[in-house]
């Protein structure tokens, strides 16, 4: 239960339908202790950084597979620094090609988690970023 | 562009029907009754339809090639289509950008990041015709994967073919329309459930009378099955969902036999061969019996499952992705000793991208290999009469029929969809199917095992997709510009008129929708004048 405590906004940004990925975090975060709210589908980035905000979340993660991860993501980062929270961490999963996860790494986001990874390795991740 | 003449020269009904033998010079039957072993149950082409719909099985028609395609601009994806119906595919397949299946239109905020992304842009008539250009769409069937818009689209279409002079009654193809599994797992819904059920009867009651070739409804268990469920659940999902659109249909005056011979089925196959074929054979069999039996349907047409297929998705790994190519042919084998009418097998990279013109051929090809050199397809349900296939066939009836009934105890899915339970038992099947690849327990190549120790192969290293960078400015400027040079004012009046059916409860919407189209009102205007009166969905986001 090392995420006991913490509390992870989960959101689906854009209009991509797919949600699996997302709900198997839920799932996941909720089972390693963590306090999760799910967004559910098509949210702006403006909707997830007031939420955020409003919540008083310590992460935000936001899924993507629709390719526009970039642009949406970049997004959500900007409106939480207008909203005067930028410190609020940001993790992104979905299907994100490799050039990308670094470019997203580079603007400042935490961790980016892809299908293929342990649930496990991924959780371990979020608990160093928020420890 | 020469698709006519090479779908003439592989016509399928022509080489086929020839007597056929193996290499070795062995006569193949079209149905070998007397080499059956252990029990003979029913003869193909007869009910209940274990062994398939058709007598002939694939001699007499192949199965539909139709591989899902589009992107960008309707130009750009009007450029892929010609080049896929010049190397020999018989049907095309269009994906719709999230806008359009949403109901936004391109200069939407929401939609500003997402126009021609993972499909083609196309908000007005003036799209639909572009895409289309120097396609003759009275002989190319054209399946359309679109639901939350889908009575828009399909009403564009018509307008298309008007403005074209193909009479309606000559189109052929597919429209998805499925707006039940959209709520549980693909996520392009709009308005609530029973307005979006409205929809759905008055475009499959259209068709009925105007569109006798068009299939107005596919109703697809392939988005459930990728987000996790198993294939027994998705038979039982998409049997359930049919009925429920049979119940909707009845209530809105449908006669059952005028309709139910237009029902098609839209499924996923993952790798797991024998649990693929037997889901389908048991799936004939269970919708002839509710059919026939329960409902009553007198026309065998009626009691027929037809159904398309999609090799690939979640079975896909990003790891080794060439691996991707062996898993779709393994996938296509059973589609086809399922008795699929139409297949679509997904490209080696579609775990990262668009497909490339290379990988979106090999896929293809797959396909043309399976059908012309396998010898697969020479006789009808080959695999029939195996102990293991009609034991299993017979186990996936028992636990499917099951299921079906546990759903109708709990008041059917339309109720089961608003309350979010078919959701949340899919989540939970997600997260059992991750923990099992993540401890190994169930075996993915190159992702849980026998995977490199450098971590070569973990990376696309193939060509990569590029569409038109300004793909998305063009589609805006041409929309803007659509908006300057069109009458208004006939826009107006068609969407009030819209609107005031729309309010009541008894006009069939889609001669109205098609008038909208004509008059070049947008997919964005169209939804907006609905939504006045119908709202939208509120997703129940517990898990």
């Amino acid at each position: 239960m090392a995420l006991k405590g913490k509390k992870i906004l989960l959101g689906k940004v854009g209009l991509d339908g797919h949600d699996a990925g997302a709900k198997v975090m839920v799932l996941a975060l909720r089972d390693a202790g963590a306090e999760v709210i799910y967004t559910g589908l098509r949210k702006s980035p403006e909707f997830i950084a007031r939420t955020a905000i409003d919540e008083d979340v310590d992460a935000v993660g936001l899924s993507l597979l629709s390719g526009a991860h970039m642009e949406l993501v970049g997004e959500t980062m900007r409106q939480l620094s207008q909203l005067g929270r930028p410190e609020i961490k940001i993790f992104v999963g979905g299907t994100i090609p490799g050039k990308d996860r670094q470019a997203l790494l580079d603007m400042g986001v935490r961790g980016v988690f892809t299908a293929e990874m342990k649930l496990a390795d991924v959780l371990d991740h979020i608990d160093r970023e928020l420890s | 562009m020469k698709p006519d003449a090479e779908l003439a020269a592989a016509d399928p009904a022509q080489i086929r029907h020839q007597q056929l033998t193996t290499p070795s010079g062995i006569p193949i039957p079209v149905f070998a009754t007397a080499d059956m072993h252990g029990e003979h149950r029913d003869a193909p082409g007869e009910y209940p339809y274990t062994r398939g719909i058709f007598a002939d099985g694939y001699r007499g028609r192949l199965w539909t090639m139709r591989q899902y395609s589009g992107f960008g601009t309707a130009q750009e994806s009007n450029q892929r289509y010609r080049f896929l119906l010049e190397q020999g595919q018989t049907g095309l397949s269009v994906a719709f950008d999230l806008p359009t299946q949403c109901g936004y239109d391109p200069t939407d905020p929401i939609a500003a990041q997402e126009v021609g992304r993972v499909g083609v842009s196309v908000s007005n008539l003036r799209e639909m015709e572009i895409l289309f250009q120097g396609i003759d769409l009275s002989r190319i069937s054209v399946s359309f994967t679109i639901n939350g818009t889908a009575a828009i689209i399909y009403a564009m279409y018509l307008a298309a073919a008007d403005k074209a002079g193909v009479p309606r009654r000559q189109l052929t193809g597919t429209i998805q329309n499925d707006i039940l599994k959209e709520y549980v797992a693909r996520g392009t819904w709009i308005f609530p459930v029973r307005p979006s059920m409205r929809l759905v009867a008055d475009s499959v009651l259209f068709a009925n009378q105007h569109t006798p070739r068009f299939n107005p409804i596919s109703i697809a268990g392939a988005h459930m099955r990728d987000a996790g469920c198993t294939a027994v659940e998705e038979a039982a999902y998409t049997l359930a969902n049919a009925l429920a659109y049979v119940d909707e249909l009845r209530a809105r005056g449908g006669e059952l036999d005028s309709f139910a011979g237009r029902l098609s089925f839209f499924f996923y196959v993952h790798t797991d061969f024998f649990e693929e074929v037997c889901k389908f054979r048991a799936a004939r069999r269970i919708w002839a019996r509710l059919m026939r039996e329960r409902y009553g349907a007198a026309d065998p047409k009626s009691w027929l499952f037809r159904f398309g297929v999609v090799c690939g998705g979640a079975s896909l790994t990003a790891a080794q992705p060439y691996n991707n190519v062996v898993r779709v042919t393994i996938e296509a084998m059973a589609a086809v000793l399922g008795g699929a009418q139409s297949i679509f097998t997904a490209a080696l990279d579609e775990a990262y991208q668009i497909p490339t013109e290379q990988t979106a051929e090999i896929a293809l090809r797959t396909q043309q290999v399976i059908a012309c050199e396998s010898g697969i397809a020479h006789t009808v349900d080959p695999l029939g009469g195996s102990h293991y296939v009609e034991y299993l066939t017979d186990r996936m009836e028992e636990e499917i029929v099951k299921l079906m009934a546990d759903i109708e105890r709990i008041g059917g899915m339309v109720g089961a969809i608003e309350q979010g339970i078919i959701q949340r038992r899919i989540a939970q099947r997600a997260r059992e199917r991750k923990i099992q690849t993540d401890n190994g327990s169930r075996i993915v190549v190159g992702v849980n095992r026998y995977c490199r120790e450098d971590g070569a192969g973990h990376e696309w290293n193939g060509a990569e997709f590029s569409a038109d960078p300004d793909a998305a400015r063009s589609v805006v400027e041409r929309y803007r510009a659509l908006r300057g040079e069109r009458d208004n004012h006939a826009v107006e009046a068609c969407l009030s008129e819209l609107s005031a059916a729309a309010a009541g409860d008894h006009d069939n919407l889609m001669p109205l929708l098609i008038k909208c189209c004509h008059s070049y009102a947008t997919v964005g205007e169209i939804v907006s004048t609905l939504k006045r009166h119908w709202g939208e969905f509120r997703e129940p986001t517990g898990l």
